[in-house]
């Protein structure tokens, strides 16, 4: 059995494919073995994370949360070997990611109010909360067939219209709404119910 | 009703958009870009007039290294290293 998963996970696989499949601590030690496809896959399932709480939970810049973004990626590679624990990659991007936007935050305070002791203001502590449960979230979503997560990632995630979506995956725009309400029901019910917020 | 009703699951979808394309390409090409950079300070080390071309011109030296110096991520610490 465990030789038939290697087998699989040897094969190639599209990215989300692979980003479903792997926990965090297999891509952790990937990644760490030098798999640059594994790394490509790392960025993917922690970029929308990383930016989100440079842009939304600390209101960074674009410019700021760039930096940000790229130095939080540079050194999740340098210091891969440092994690204790690879299972804690999530908690420990996260920890990185609010340091550095923290930094960023009083550079920025001491260049505009260099007379003054006030500190930036801190981050969102709901939104952080917030993107906590919209990662799990995502994380259901990749579980979907390609077909419903694409659909709601398209129209929920990108913003993008019926008739954008329609496009894109060759449906008629008049089925997209529907399909969108199976959709998250099939999303409802994977996350299931010991993960909803009032069993917590 | 879960606590997780459709509204909600909406609204944490969209949460999470993408980070634009071009950060996402950046950070997946730093094992590449690893490679080039030690590359680079070796031979800048070992080669005095290759050091001095970065000296001069740092972006234009990686031009001619095949090296696209807008797009690469290790820039800062090429300059940190090198200059």
């Amino acid at each position: 059995m465990e030789a038939a998963r290697n087998a699989r996970e040897a094969a190639p696989r599209s990215p989300a494919a692979l980003s479903a499949e792997l926990s965090d601590a297999r891509l952790v030690a990937a990644c760490r073995g030098g798999d640059e496809q594994a790394w490509g896959t790392l960025v993917e399932r922690f970029s929308r994370y990383v930016y989100a709480i440079a842009v939304q939970a600390f209101r960074l810049p674009q410019q700021d949360a760039e930096d940000v973004f790229q130095e939080v990626f540079a050194r999740v590679f340098e210091r891969l070997d440092t994690l204790r624990e690879d299972d804690a990659v999530r908690p420990w991007i996260a920890q990185l990611t609010r340091r550095l936007c923290i930094d960023r935050l009083r550079a920025g305070s001491r260049e505009v109010v260099a007379d003054t002791e006030e500190l930036p203001d801190g981050p969102d502590e709901d939104v952080l909360a917030q993107l906590e449960e919209a990662f799990d979230v995502h994380d259901a979503l990749a579980r979907l067939s390609e077909n419903c997560r694409d659909i709601l990632d398209r129209f929920f995630a990108r913003d993008e219209s019926y008739r954008a979506i329609g496009d894109a995956l060759e449906l008629p725009a008049g089925t997209i709404a529907s399909r969108i309400s199976r959709c998250l029901v099939k999303l409802r019910e994977e996350i299931g119910p010991e993960a909803r917020p009032e069993n917590r | 009703m879960s606590g997780y009703d459709i509204e909600r699951l909406s609204r944490l979808i969209g949460m999470l958009p993408p980070a634009p394309a071009a950060w996402r390409r950046a950070a997946r090409e730093l094992p590449r870009a690893r490679r080039e950079l030690d590359g680079i300070v070796e031979r800048a080390e070992a080669d005095a007039e290759f050091r001095r071309a970065l000296i001069a011109d740092l972006e234009n030296a990686l031009r001619a290294e095949g090296v696209e110096p807008t797009t690469w991520p290790l820039l800062d610490e090429l300059r940190r290293r090198v200059l």
